[in-house]
């Protein structure tokens, strides 16, 4: 004001200056593009930290495999990959690749590779699946962004991809280098849901097409799709109930269904499962229902008469309730439709899997959730959920009640299972999102509305203390002001602690590759324990091409991708009876174990041991499940037996099999020779804290081969029969 | 066994060829003294001979022939003679002197005959000194070949006690200097002596042409039998400043090997820890200046690695995965940067990389070695110069953002030990503008992409341009820019309100009337035309059905806004008429009050509006 006051000229220029200045919307838009752009970026470098913790390296178990079988599907071609047999694990089974994976991952990352390519970037495939999972958590938050956008607005929109760019339950399966099925599959499951949204709310046929495609690319990544099929049906079914039933929906739901099934069923893996199981009926049956629904509403318009209409809706509903009650009793009795799997059972029932298959159970990803780790997981997401509810419940729309539906079941599904927080991340980020957008648009608004009463008296000078009208309604709002101030600052702090959690979650706890461990020494220095690569490798460099290793199968994949040998099982546990067979002979005595091994050509066999570093997750450890599932194929094995007073020891007080089982002896064999911690007996297990019952082991038919420097990795090599003279 | 025995049935062979062999077929050189050192500290055995000859003959000579058993020349992995002049402290070697094989007619298989051509012809009476350098490979053989953890490491080397030459030898002395003085056994000829762990045969006198005397020394090593089955170094030049060296190692430990039990308890018993047969670690010797260097494996980085350096080396201490027993492999790749200027300099309006043939790593021998140069791409003119020969080829490499791919030149050599480590330079041509082809590239990518992002934005892609939803989407656009343009209006006359306004308060200030007489007529042409302007625009803005939510709201806009401007006038009018007739400010104040309160009422609607329509 002043310069304009000193010089006129000066207006002018003013003037231009103020004609090159955005328009609000074009603000926005530019706002709304950087933070979209920043949180693209942070998604991606949150996910890195690992990367520099350690190096770019693949992490954990499955990952080893989705690895091995991209690099191969990138050195062969496709073709060879989905009709590879791999004859290197399982053995002597073998497993047909090609039709027992779900090949969206391994298909996305050879695509970006050869994209690379063209594009003459020469990067090596590694960098290329280390890097998939950060860049899709990346694109996660633009379609985070869009459906927030769908069920609320871009302020929501923005606040959910800020959110779920950092949330460490996502973040958990997304690192740099977890380069497994969830980390497409996540992306994947958004974008169909968000087509799906947008595809009712429009009723176009091109979102439905659209969400279609979502799907197979989702049923082609991940065994989660299931989550898809059941739940869209149910909201289906849910919006029917309510009295939502539009032709949208009806040109959403029938377009992404058929189209979705027929895409689904190219992949082999599930091929006609998608139309014969248990676990897809829910969403044929909606599908019918959606026609006799229709056709109702057609003949309803048609008669006039709506007495007669209403016989014809009861003959009509008694009858196809009837004609489908029939069909799906025969298909059941008749084995044309497949009963429900054990997996599905134990995700309706928590308590399924521990009773019938131990080997779901055994899993520690598998176990229900507690408490700590939702709230390590959501942090402050756990309370604004309920409060998101709110919300939504508030402003009901088809949309809204989509993302309550999600929100709630995959809720549920995470209590089951701990791995499946991450379906239900999306869901909470969403709605979370949603209780976060509207509080501060509230807030805002309300102090918005108040500063500009004194803005334009300022400018007024005198004039407005004196406007008397104003006066009352000032008096009431200094209060809701300091309000909304005071809750706004406390939005932002929490917003700010989930901001710190979410960091240091991830990079303390979510960071690990769990191939290579880090301890911290006495003086503070970072120790690094690379046994497993060390294991690993040797039996890659100085063992025959053709030798077997027997291990347990948790070690089976990265036996095969990093120490390229055959194994028996491994982590695609498909024959239970193969596993529980070496869990036999991990039980057993060894001349009963070495009948087993020799009757499975086995080589080397390789055990985990954490007692000398104090290492829990070791093969000592998880030996209850091994003869728990070994006991469950073969009754000779007997749980009691390795027990005393149902206590499972390895002390001087362990139950005598306990003592001389395969595994018992193999783990700590001349262990009982060496000092592990100071001022302790020889053959004090660090792992847990006694000092073992039997020192003194020797073995008959076995010897030791190869043992890494922190004894994590025990490699023993079979001996060949001796001669019989 | 089998190498030994076939060594064993060399040596037979050797001695039938000898024993059969005719006298005189060279010139009548005599070697007066000779002298022979064999160091078997490592595993490789390095034999330097220093020998005087003498031209006992009539003829001047100009070629002198050298000799070795078969069995040890298979293993010749280098050679190299030099002649030098002067005596004791002032001794000075000469130029190399060029070795060739030779295959001279009616000599037996089991000798293999080198002819060294002499620097001058020797004339008769003469003498010449000549310093000769062979090291020979996988001639100290492991024996026993299995071991197991706790046993120590003994090899055998089979040697003649007496020099093998086609020349009569006056006098010649053997010394064979060991590890350590830990000999298990060794053969006892005459005038045999033990000094420590040094053996030494001789001085024997006047020995015939072709004398062989077999010896076996079976002692104790604790060298590292780290052998490259095959080495693959891949020099990259960055003409960016950077010459990037990786080398892929294929290592095998070629002692005896480990049999039984590998046990880690022995392995790390402190104080005294079993298998010494087993090496830990490898030192590798890098050029100074060496920087961003890694060490992985196929399964990813290798943490056990120590760096030291100074200004006149780096020192790479690097430790394989596992400790390598007997028979035991491993698989790595080490990488550095090194700086260009260092490496790389030009001569004759040429290049030339002038760098090291060999492994870095100390006591390493290589069984094939592989040198790749990548040049940078566009590199032409490609010659290499070697000081030995190697078997050359040419290859394409492709790297980012490369279109016809990088020339290689592929060096090959078998049999690589230390001695080899010396400069070949390559020669190229390479034009500077080149260089900025990848930079150009990627900016035409990026260009490209942005072109594509404005027209894919700007351009009009509708399929069917008659339908209902793009007339609308249309005509759409159209209300939005009107309503821009109503809403610039408005902002004009907002700012020439504020203009009036600022006027007044001059007015306050300065009591000049007339500017501000001025001012408000200025002012109020200006709201004309603006509200000239105005018109039209709400005209088409009613034409527009999809509009008719809209422009009731903005014609309310126009209004309070005509409304606001008449008040202001008044206002004005009030206020200069106020001063015309000098009234005091107070009883001004008091006659626009409620003026005032008006205008602030209508400003705040005004805005109100405005920032409504602001939202469509």
């Amino acid at each position: 004001m002043a310069a304009k006051k000193a010089s006129p000229d000066l207006v002018n220029s003013s003037f231009s200056f103020k004609s090159l200045k955005l328009k609000t919307k074009q603000q926005e838009l530019l706002l709304r593009v950087s933070i979209l752009g920043l949180v693209y970026v942070l998604a991606f470098i949150a996910r890195l930290f690992s990367v520099l913790r350690y190096e770019s390296m693949i992490h954990e178990f499955d990952p080893y495999f989705n690895y091995r079988t991209t690099l191969f599907l990138t050195e062969k071609g496709f073709y060879e990959f989905w009709n590879w047999f791999d004859s290197e694990s399982w053995y002597p089974l073998g497993r047909i690749i090609g039709g027992t994976l779900y090949p969206g991952l391994m298909v996305t990352a050879a695509l970006i590779y050869w994209t690379l390519r063209f594009l003459r970037f020469f990067v090596h495939i590694r960098e290329v699946c280390v890097l998939t999972a950060p860049f899709f958590a990346s694109n996660t938050t633009l379609v985070a962004y869009f459906f927030g956008k769908e069920i609320w607005d871009t302020g929501a929109g923005l606040v959910a991809a800020a959110l779920i760019a950092i949330c460490p339950g996502y973040i958990s399966r997304s690192v740099a280098g977890s380069y497994d099925n969830e980390a497409v599959a996540i992306f994947a499951l958004l974008l169909t849901f968000y087509l799906f949204v947008k595809a009712v709310k429009t009723g176009s046929l091109s979102w439905a097409l659209g969400s279609a495609f979502g799907y197979f690319y989702m049923v082609s990544a991940w065994g989660g799709y299931v989550f898809i099929i059941n739940l869209v049906p149910l909201y289906v079914l849910v919006l029917l109930i309510t009295g939502r039933y539009s032709m949208r929906l009806y040109v959403a739901y029938n377009c992404m269904y058929i189209l979705g099934m027929l895409l689904a069923m190219q992949i082999r893996f599930v091929g006609f499962q998608h139309v014969q199981s248990g676990e897809h009926m829910a969403a044929m049956g909606v599908f019918l229902l959606m026609q006799v629904f229709y056709f109702l509403d057609w003949v309803k318009h048609q008669l006039n008469d709506t007495k007669l209409f209403q016989t014809f809706l009861r003959i009509t509903v008694t009858s196809a309730i009837l004609v489908g009650g029939i069909a799906l009793g025969v298909g059941t009795a008749s084995g044309y439709i497949s009963p429900w799997t054990g997996r599905f059972y134990s995700l309706l029932d928590p308590t399924y899997a521990k009773d019938h298959i131990p080997i779901i159970a055994s899993v520690s990803e598998h176990q229900p959730t507690a408490w700590s780790s939702f709230m390590f997981d959501y942090h402050i997401l756990l309370f604004l959920f309920p409060a998101g509810l709110y919300f939504c419940f508030k402003r009901l729309s088809d949309a809204t009640i989509f993302i309550v539906m999600y929100g709630l079941t995959s809720l549920y599904f995470a209590g089951v299972m701990v791995r499946l927080i991450l379906v239900a991340t999306p869901a909470v980020c969403l709605i979370s999102a949603i209780a976060v957008s509207a509080t501060v648009k509230n807030l805002t608004s309300l102090l918005r509305t108040k500063q500009k009463v004194p803005q334009t008296g300022s400018t007024k000078g005198v004039g407005s203390s004196k406007s008397s009208s104003k006066v009352t309604l000032d008096q009431s709002q200094p209060f809701h002001k300091n309000g909304a101030i005071a809750l706004l600052v406390g939005v932002f702090y929490l917003l700010s602690r989930y901001a710190i959690h979410c960091t240091w979650v991830t990079s303390e706890a979510y960071s690990s590759p769990s191939i290579v461990l880090a301890a911290r020494g006495a003086h503070g220095n970072r120790i690094i324990f690379d046994d497993y690569r060390e294991a690993y490798y040797w039996l890659r460099q100085n063992t025959p091409t053709d030798a077997k290793v027997m291990s347990w199968w948790d070690y089976g994949y990265q036996i095969t991708a990093m120490g390229n040998r055959t194994v028996i099982v491994d982590n695609n546990t498909w024959n239970n009876t193969h596993i529980a067979t070496v869990g036999r002979a991990m039980s057993s005595y060894e001349d009963e174990a070495y009948d087993i091994m020799r009757s499975l050509d086995v080589n080397y066999v390789l055990v985990v041991f954490g007692g000398v570093t104090g290492y829990s997750s070791d093969d000592i450890n998880k030996f209850l499940w091994m003869v728990r599932i070994g006991g469950g194929v073969y009754p000779v094995i007997k749980e009691p037996d390795y027990l005393v007073n149902g206590e499972f020891r390895v002390d001087k007080g362990a139950s005598p099999k306990m003592l001389n089982c395969l595994m018992y002896k193999l783990c700590y064999y001349r262990f009982g020779e060496l000092v592990t911690e100071y001022g302790k007996p020889t053959g004090y297990d660090r792992a847990r804290g006694v000092e073992i019952g039997n020192k003194d082991i020797k073995l008959e038919h076995l010897e030791e081969a190869y043992t890494t420097s922190n004894w994590i990795v025990r490699i023993y090599r079979v001996k060949p029969p001796t001669n019989r003279l | 066994m089998k190498k030994n025995s076939s060594v064993v049935v060399d040596l037979l062979l050797l001695l039938l060829a000898i024993t059969v062999l005719a006298t005189p077929a060279f010139s009548d050189l005599v070697l007066s003294k000779v002298e022979r050192r064999i160091d078997v500290t490592s595993q490789i055995a390095r034999v330097t001979k220093t020998l005087k000859v003498v031209n006992s003959g009539s003829e001047s000579v100009s070629e002198f022939t050298l000799t070795f058993p078969k069995f040890l020349s298979n293993n010749l992995a280098y050679l190299s003679v030099s002649h030098s002049e002067g005596k004791g402290k002032a001794k000075r070697s000469l130029a190399n002197l060029s070795v060739k094989e030779a295959h001279p007619k009616g000599m037996p298989d089991s000798i293999s005959f080198y002819s060294v051509s002499l620097p001058k012809p020797l004339s008769k009476g003469d003498t010449l000194t000549l310093e000769v350098v062979a090291a020979f490979t996988n001639v100290l053989q492991p024996f026993p070949e299995k071991i197991t953890q706790r046993d120590i490491h003994l090899v055998m080397l089979q040697e003649s006690a007496q020099y093998l030459s086609p020349y009569v030898v006056e006098s010649q002395s053997l010394s064979i200097k060991l590890p350590n003085a830990r000999i298990e056994s060794y053969s006892k000829l005459e005038n045999t002596k033990v000094q420590g762990s040094e053996i030494k045969y001789g001085p024997y006198k006047n020995l015939a042409q072709y004398s062989y005397a077999p010896i076996v020394v079976h002692f104790e090593s604790k060298a590292a039998f780290a052998v490259a089955e095959r080495l693959v170094r891949e020099i990259e030049v960055s003409h960016w400043g950077n010459v990037q060296v990786t080398e892929h190692y294929n290592l095998v430990h070629r002692g005896a090997q480990l049999k039984g039990e590998f046990s880690r308890l022995e392995y790390q018993d402190r104080p005294n820890p079993q298998g010494v047969s087993a090496f830990r670690h490898l030192l590798a010797r890098l050029p100074p200046r060496a920087h961003s260097i890694y060490y992985r494996d196929d399964i990813g980085n290798i943490s056990t690695s120590q760096m030291q350096s100074d200004s006149k080396k780096t020192e790479l201490l690097i430790e394989p995965r596992f400790p390598l027993f007997g028979g035991w492999k491993t698989f790595f790749t080490i990488g550095y940067g090194l700086p260009l200027s260092d490496f790389l300099f030009a001569s004759e309006g040429k290049r030339f990389l002038d760098i090291s043939f060999g492994s870095p790593m100390i006591d390493l021998v290589t069984e094939k070695l592989i040198v790749q140069v990548v040049l940078p791409e566009g590199s032409k003119d490609i010659s290499v110069t070697t000081p030995f020969a190697v078997k050359q080829s040419h290859e394409i490499k492709y790297s980012h953002l490369d279109i016809a791919g990088r020339p290689v030149v592929v060096l090959e050599k078998n049999n690589v030990v230390p001695d080899h480590n010396q400069k070949i330079q390559v020669y190229y041509k390479f034009s500077n503008i080149n260089l900025l082809s990848e930079p150009l590239m990627l900016i035409t990518g990026f260009f490209v992409l942005f072109i594509t992002c404005i027209i894919y934005t700007r351009a009009d892609f509708s399929i069917s341009k008659s339908s209902a939803a793009y007339l609308a989407k249309l005509q759409w656009d159209e209300v939005l820019a009107t309503l821009q343009e109503v809403q610039n209006i408005i902002q004009k006359c907002l700012a020439a309100h504020d203009k009036l306004e600022a006027s007044l308060r001059d007015l306050s200030r300065t009591g000049d009337i007339q500017t501000c007489k001025a001012a408000r007529k200025s002012t109020d042409s200006l709201l004309k035309d603006l509200s000239k302007e105005l018109r039209p625009l709400l005209a088409s803005l009613q034409s527009f059905p999809s509009a008719s939510q809209i422009s009731p709201k903005v014609e309310e806009l126009v209004a309070k806004e005509r409304e606001l401007q008449e008040k202001l006038m008044a206002k004005h009018t009030t206020v200069v008429e106020g001063y015309e007739k000098k009234s005091s400010g107070r009883d001004i104040e008091n006659r626009i009050a409620s003026q005032q309160q008006k205008i602030i009422a209508l400003r705040q609607e005004v805005d109100d509006l405005l920032e409504f329509i602001d939202e469509i």
